[in-house]
């Protein structure tokens, strides 16, 4: 899927300073070497196994499936994973790969909190520094993650700069890097950003989608009808879809955070509402304004919150390979509610969106069909926003 | 070719570079005029982004301040329409990729070309991506800035090949903003400029002091500041400029 140049179609590229092109040419080729090293290959599907918990689990969710009266419901359940989301697959990919690179020092962004939260774990685990750049009010929705990483020996640096949110915090990481390339990696948590990190990101989450066909195989003796997974950079979307990409029968969907409704300015859906654009290092589609100045986006989830679109998925949309659908706050709200009574899992906010797609579409569907939903991560982190949405007023 | 030459033909050159509409359009006219008159010889103006990666704290406030003051890409058009009446000193743009992308690169460029700007600085277009824009920048003859930054290495000889207008030379790793101190070897990246291209060559980042400009202007053509300027303006605000004109004057006796 990948032009030599870092290409999806017309998205990615390399549109990043001249101070940080040897770093993202030296990561290239690091990675262009250990993706086919046996040793490397090993090690990684060790700590997938071993340390992350691998493979997650393909659940049938029978209740959920009887309810809604439609489609087959599977989950696939990255919620599982050490960590308690996908983040750790391409944690522990780059982590090595920095490793292997000589660096002792790993830097990230997080939204949620969850890719930092991982960062940080496999930091502890390689013995290896590590910093995370996450916006302030962001550290506000997610104060336990915040706690999580500075306990895994970790250093958390607030972003007071434009929006405070995920945004930022990818900016801030940037200027963090460009100022510290020798021995520092930056561990991109999504799909995007300059090449190869769409690349990358989507090899090591690429890890979901081989899994889902394997066990759907077994469980089914066939491919699903439809993947759902939520979109913000769009790390376990792509994860999700990618080895079903040449299977043209199998529907892909993306589930865009359209906070209070993609018709308002409080929305961070990229694909719905953005236009083409050059920012943080790739082109894809962002919310901007005429004058191409990025939009301050808005959603529930802190993980969605974000202005872009990983190219790839800019790709799949011009082609048309992908479908992307945009998911209401309180859409997102009830299907995190209904998820957690009708089958005993609590999904992570994003996840969310996934699930209230799947909510609409599977009492579409003739019951023969099978729809696979990613629940990217698990929802913990989130009891304290969702209670504070529904008026109750806890605090961690 | 642009005029962009001129400015390196009264000894070394003083660049200094002011956000537009940091605080109004009209202190940014004001500034600018007393730029000229105490001896900037090139103007790098820029145009706010909303996200400025490449940017310290300094410069990322001055765009936040700018754009709330209601300063927009077709406003600065026409402020540069009002200093080409009488100002003849080299004038660039220094904004982001997509300030320029989302106006239409070939309409950007083009009124670029009519209202006497002579060349674009975007510090997120690297070598690798500037067919993106030096297509449309050759057609208009507005020249198209190139980087050398001190992890070039051995990227410095094919960039300043293919260099157009000066070359902008940065100084540290790292965003905008004053520096006590600049450690880089700008001596060796120099040469290897030098062994490559005959074009005139600025450093910029981290220059604040008459002494650092001195110093940087010796090593090359010229000293680019910004942070240091963008200081005072969000010291003084709209009465900046005369600040601005006396540091300028001290700057350019420092280097000339």
């Amino acid at each position: 899927m990948t032009n030599p140049n870092g290409r999806f179609g017309i998205h990615g590229g390399q549109y990043i300073s001249e101070t940080l092109m040897n770093a993202v040419t030296e990561l290239e080729k690091a990675y262009n070497h250990y993706k086919n090293d046996k040793v490397f290959n090993e090690e990684l599907s060790r700590l997938f196994n071993e340390y992350a918990g691998r493979p997650s689990r393909l659940y049938y969710a029978e209740k959920m499936t009887k309810n809604l009266g439609g489609a087959k419901i599977y989950l696939k359940r990255e919620d599982l994973n050490h960590t308690g989301a996908h983040k750790i697959n391409n944690v522990l990919g780059q982590a090595l790969l920095a490793k292997r690179m000589g660096k002792t020092r790993l830097i990230a962004e997080t939204g949620a909190g969850q890719h930092g939260v991982a960062t940080a774990t496999a930091a502890a685990l390689m013995g290896m520094e590590c910093v995370v750049f996450m916006g302030e009010e962001d550290t506000k929705r997610q104060a336990l993650n915040v706690y999580r990483m500075k306990l895994l020996g970790s250093e958390v640096v607030p972003v007071t700069s434009g929006t405070a949110t995920l945004k930022d915090a990818v900016s801030e990481a940037m200027r963090e890097w460009v100022g510290r390339i020798e021995d520092t990696h930056y561990c991109l948590g999504s799909v995007m950003g300059p090449h190869p990190f769409p690349t990358i990101v989507r090899d090591f989450q690429s890890v979901i989608s081989k899994e889902i066909k394997e066990q759907m195989i077994e469980k089914e003796g066939r491919l699903p009808d439809a993947v759902i997974a939520c979109v913000g950079g769009g790390s376990n979307a792509i994860g999700s879809f990618y080895h079903f990409i040449d299977d043209k029968d199998v529907r892909l969907i993306g589930c865009e955070a359209a906070g209070r409704g993609i018709d308002t300015f409080e929305t961070a859906a990229t694909i719905s509402t953005g236009k083409l654009g050059i920012f943080h290092g790739m082109k894809s589609y962002f919310c901007q304004d005429e004058f191409g100045q990025i939009a301050p986006v808005y959603s529930i989830s802190a993980g969605l919150d974000y202005p872009g679109v990983g190219p790839e998925h800019a790709y799949l949309y011009d082609i048309g390979r992908a479908e992307y659908t945009a998911i209401t706050d309180d859409e997102a709200v009830n299907a995190f509610e209904y998820l957690s009574k009708t089958e005993g899992i609590i999904p992570a906010i994003e996840s969310a969106h996934a699930v209230a797609y799947a909510m609409k579409l599977a009492p579409t569907l003739d019951k023969d069909k099978i729809i696979v939903i990613t629940i990217s991560g698990r929802g913990d982190k989130d009891c304290a926003a969702i209670a504070r949405y529904r008026g109750v007023d806890i605090y961690e | 070719m642009s005029k962009i030459k001129n400015a390196f033909s009264n000894g070394k050159a003083f660049i200094p570079f002011i956000t537009c509409g940091d605080p109004d359009l009209e202190t940014t006219e004001a500034v600018v005029r007393a730029a000229i008159e105490n001896g900037a010889d090139l103007i790098e103006l820029g145009i706010p982004f909303s996200d400025p990666t490449a940017e310290g704290p300094v410069i990322q406030e001055a765009n936040i301040r700018a754009l709330r003051g209601g300063v927009n890409t077709k406003k600065i058009f026409d402020l540069v329409r009002k200093l080409r009446k009488d100002i003849t000193v080299p004038i660039v743009f220094m904004t982001y990729a997509n300030v320029v992308f989302s106006y239409g690169a070939e309409s950007f460029i083009s009124v670029c070309h009519d209202i006497g700007i002579d060349g674009l600085v975007i510090p997120d277009i690297p070598y690798e991506e500037k067919e993106e824009f030096l297509p449309i920048c050759r057609k208009f003859g507005v020249d198209l800035i190139s980087f050398i930054a001190p992890t070039s290495e051995n990227r410095i000889a094919k960039i300043a090949k293919e260099a157009e207008g000066f070359l902008y030379v940065v100084s540290s790793l790292g965003v905008t903003g004053t520096r006590s101190e600049i450690t880089t070897d700008l001596a060796s990246i120099m040469k290897i400029i030098r062994e490559n291209t005959n074009i005139p060559c600025a450093i910029g980042f981290g220059i604040s002091t008459p002494e650092q400009a001195k110093e940087m202007s010796e090593l090359s053509d010229g000293a680019i500041v910004g942070s240091a300027i963008i200081k005072l303006l969000e010291k003084y605000g709209k009465d900046a400029p005369s600040y601005v004109g006396e540091y300028i004057k001290k700057m350019k006796a420092a280097i000339r």
